[in-house]
């Protein structure tokens, strides 16, 4: 232990330990979620009321699957960062906290996975 | 650290009630009840893609009066997570920072959530009578 702060704690990392790694992918994902959630919204709510055939026969086109895939992968990414920030303010006691984390980047990674393979399955037919 | 004797800062029940507190406490509840959503949506895109039973079901869960409601909350999360989001861009530019023009901007923010969660529901029921 020198008498001086570690400078590398200081300058780069920070008490998170990733630095702007967090605040960077939440901003990165959330600039993607503007334009794909209004997107998402505004064409299933058209779509809505005609039934599983015009939504499949939509999400078919491989324009519109690839943005569903883009919009789950944003989406999922997103609210795992946001999640995450929730249960470091709230979760006290390091074991309780980590093991909580790890529940939810598994769940959301799963979640993310189960919708995209469904997107593909529509997208090729199956 | 453990049994520190120093003063602890005070926490919310000290301050007054701030519109921005509120607006800065509603982006985090917004965001959490549309993770609820996500559930229901990652459901929705397997529904789809197996057919069946599962995705009539949804739909008419969706078109009940509660399925209604929730789509009706969930817009607004959106529709709020989204302006207060676009807001915190501009925080992050290191604009609109001060504390007055933070209060309009608040304000603009849940006045323009609200519109536009009633326009929305609105142009959905003139389009085609039920979201």
């Amino acid at each position: 232990m020198g008498l001086r702060t570690p400078i590398a704690r200081v300058r780069g990392l920070g008490a998170s330990r990733d630095g702007m790694g967090h605040w960077w992918a939440q901003r990165l994902s959330a600039v993607a979620l503007v334009p794909l959630s209004l997107w998402f919204v505004a064409s299933v709510a058209a779509l809505a009321g005609d039934g599983r055939g015009a939504m499949i026969a939509w999400i078919a086109q491989p324009w519109v699957a690839g943005l569903h895939v883009m919009f789950i992968a944003a989406l999922f990414y997103h609210a795992q960062l946001g999640v995450q920030v929730v249960v470091e303010d709230y979760v006290p006691g390091d074991f309780a906290r980590v093991a909580t984390l790890i529940c939810v980047k598994f769940v959301s990674a799963l979640l993310a996975i189960i919708s995209i393979l469904a997107v593909v399955r529509v997208a090729t037919g199956g | 650290m453990e049994s520190s004797s120093r003063p602890l800062s005070p926490h919310l029940q000290v301050y007054r009630l701030h519109l921005t507190m509120v607006i800065s406490g509603l982006h985090r509840i917004t965001g959490l009840c549309m993770v609820i959503g996500l559930f229901l949506l990652s459901y929705w895109y397997v529904a789809l893609a197996l057919g069946g039973d599962r995705y009539a079901s949804l739909q008419w869960l969706f078109g009940s009066a509660l399925g209604q409601i929730a789509l009706f909350g969930w817009t607004f999360c959106l529709f709020f997570h989204l302006c207060n989001g676009i807001r915190h861009f501009f925080f992050d530019a290191g604009i609109g920072t001060e504390h007055a023009t933070a209060r309009v901007s608040g304000t603009a923010v849940a006045f323009a959530s609200g519109l536009l969660t009633v326009l929305a529901w609105l142009a959905a029921y003139m389009l085609q009578g039920g979201a």
